[in-house]
């Protein structure tokens, strides 16, 4: 199957995507999309985001020869993508950069985001206070104890924090508060939607504000090496730190491509957030994709170690991808997670982000697989530090 | 003619307003929504939207949220509400009974399966609050050729094009949303509502119902001047949360509206 060009003109990555959301908010998504095809284009606005993305969040960000793991796993060589190496510690930054700069431009007063591990909440307060606009942030309660560092950062940034009380009380039940919000402000509030999902224009938006990920890390391995990777690996919670990395290299037909979703306790327990494995096409926060639900079509509540991919449903373009089969899913667990999480920081000196360590896990299963002159490149989509109560838990 | 537009002409031809009223299917059980329905209709109301409970209902304020919890931890299923409606149709067999639900549930079933099992227990009508009308095409063709209407939602962010989209997309009637928020109800209403219907009126064909945020008599009667009927929701799913005489009280509660409109 060849890939198309996607999204088409209504949003759709094949049979996945679309625009479902209630007739209020539909309006103001088009109003968003107007906008973000205007500032697209608009090279003032361009020149603007790519400043801040150089001066103010550190890019481009490095790759790194992972040697010791590297002879430690006996197989591929591994190269890491250093998105946690970026201001605020995670890839997040560059989307909400973005969106909350064309936040400014549209006039918008005020921004509300959602947030699971808290990266985008805290990379979008750090936006809005870099801005001069008003924040408020939507997280679970459960996420909210389980990542509590970020919850201060947010705080000390100068947005609110309002507890979802609503569901699971994670990522999922944060995004329908934060639609909410979104519904009842449209006039003067922007919502910074965290990663490559939602209703049209957000999957490609997103993944556009990210695609510098891919884009520096296509030169940056042909410097090192002098050709393309053999494989890329990323997380896949809503998909964004994936898509990202992914996209300028999903017409290198050599380039192999993995998305690790999280595996939880396990598939068969029911108790994991691995749509691929366990899911099925539906309709959630604006989107058609796969969807982790019963069969009365009642969203089921996830598991995850890591709270940013404790999500049910994935990206749109994921699920194109995975379809077209382009891009292989798989999944770690929460044990495998926790033991790449370790192994990362005792070989390398680097202590990745749970949701990154996913990455990690699968790249220590399959790196000893492969010959030594082939290459992985693993995208570490954000640093560790806020995971530490959870570790030593 | 569907026994929506029917019983809408009805109200009409006798320059009385129209009283839709909303529950949560299967709140706080299955067997107590005929009832509680029947209450409903005894005290006045002429059309009756059955909320089928949705794990993320994004639209919806906090007491329909827990209504729809309510059910859910009970196991209620859009299956087993539609294999609940005739003893609905047994207490009410002239209401029209109108499907509010998210896209979802629908959707796991099947259009196709939904708009069968629909118009064989006697749904007249159904209304997807996050389906709007470009995504609609295989929805409308499929329930439209079982006899069922399609309503759409209309609101203060849609211009006149989308108004006209949402027309044309629509039979029985439209729903506007009386403000930009979600569902529940508020002490006023919005000041610039009566303009906004008034353009409403001009633009759109079909009868125009007024829903989110009307709360009582006096706001139904308000609002009902520029409008064809109201909707009320939540005040009513509020009532089945706090109640311990539910059905009397919604029947008391829906004659108080209906002595409003009829004002």
């Amino acid at each position: 199957m060849t890939l198309e060009h996607v999204p088409d003109k209504r949003g759709y990555y094949g049979r996945f995507g679309g625009r479902f959301v209630p007739e209020t908010l539909y309006g103001p998504v088009k109003e968003l999309e107007a906008a973000y095809r205007h500032y697209s284009a608009d090279k003032a606005f361009q020149a603007e985001l790519r400043s801040y993305l150089v001066d103010y969040v550190g890019r481009p960000t490095p790759l790194t020869f992972a040697k010791r793991l590297t002879d430690h796993l006996g197989g591929a060589r591994i190269y890491l993508k250093r998105e946690d190496l970026t201001h605020t510690g995670a890839h997040k930054i560059n989307n909400a950069i973005g969106q909350v700069l064309l936040a400014k431009k549209m006039g918008k007063t005020r921004v509300i985001a959602e947030t699971g591990a808290g990266q985008h909440g805290v990379a979008t307060a750090t936006a809005a206070a870099l801005f001069g606009l008003e924040c408020v942030v939507y997280m679970g309660s459960v996420d909210m104890a389980r990542q509590a560092l970020n919850v201060r950062r947010m705080k000390l940034l100068g947005a609110e924090v309002k507890a979802v009380e609503s569901g699971s009380k994670t990522l999922k039940d944060a995004v329908n508060e934060a639609m909410r919000d979104w519904v009842g402000n449209v006039h003067n509030t922007f919502y910074s939607l965290g990663s490559a999902l939602g209703p049209h224009p957000y999957p490609e938006m997103v993944r556009d504000f990210h695609r510098i990920i891919g884009e520096e890390a296509r030169v940056q391995i042909q410097k090192a090496i002098g050709r393309l990777p053999d494989e890329l690996v990323a997380c896949v919670g809503g998909g964004s730190n994936a898509i990202g990395l992914f996209y300028p290299f999903l017409h290198d037909t050599n380039v192999a491509m993995t998305g690790v979703e999280a595996g939880g306790h396990g598939i068969e327990g029911g108790k994991h957030a691995a749509r691929f494995s366990g899911g099925a096409l539906g309709v959630l926060h604006g989107a058609m994709t796969y969807l982790l639900q019963d069969a009365n079509g009642q969203v089921s509540e996830t598991h995850s170690i890591s709270a940013g991919l404790d999500y049910p449903a994935v990206g749109p373009e994921h699920a194109y991808l995975h379809e077209s089969g382009r891009v292989t899913y798989t999944y770690a667990t929460d044990d495998e997670a926790k033991a790449a999480f370790r192994l990362l920081a005792q070989l390398e000196g680097i202590i990745p982000a749970l949701e990154s360590a996913h990455a990690i896990a699968y790249a220590i299963k399959q790196a000893p697989l492969m010959m030594k002159d082939q290459v992985m490149l693993v995208n570490l989509s954000g640093r560790g530090d806020k995971d530490l109560e959870v570790m030593f838990a | 003619m569907s026994r929506l537009k029917k019983t809408i002409e009805t109200r009409l031809k006798a320059s009385q307003k129209c009283f839709v009223a909303y529950l949560t299917a299967g709140d706080p059980g299955l067997e107590t929504t005929p009832i509680l329905v029947h209450a409903l209709v005894r005290g006045g109301a002429d059309i009756i939207e059955l909320g089928i409970p949705f794990s993320d209902p994004l639209a919806d304020g906090p007491v329909n949220q827990r209504a729809a919890e309510r059910a859910l931890l009970k196991g209620v299923s859009l299956s087993q509400i539609l294999d609940n409606v005739p003893k609905i149709r047994d207490l009410c067999p002239q209401t029209p009974l109108v499907i509010f639900s998210y896209m979802n549930p629908i959707f796991a079933m099947g259009f196709e399966a939904f708009a069968k099992k629909a118009q064989a227990v006697g749904i007249d009508g159904v209304l997807v609050v996050d389906l709007p009308p470009e995504e609609s095409l295989e929805y409308r063709a499929i329930l439209n050729a079982h006899g069922l209407d399609t309503i759409f939602l209309a609101s203060p962010t849609s211009d006149e094009n989308r108004l006209r989209l949402v027309d044309e997309c629509s039979s029985g009637f439209v729903y506007y949303v009386s403000r930009t928020g979600v569902t529940g109800a508020q002490a006023q209403i919005s000041t610039s509502l009566q303009n906004e219907l008034a353009f409403v009126q001009k633009t759109i064909k079909n009868p125009v119902m007024v829903g989110f945020g009307v709360s009582n008599a006096q706001q139904a009667k308000e609002i009902s001047g520029r409008a064809q009927g109201v909707i009320i929701g939540s005040a009513i799913v509020s009532i089945i949360e706090n109640s311990k005489q539910a059905a009397k009280e919604l029947e008391d509660f829906a004659r108080s509206i209906r002595n409003g409109l009829d004002q």
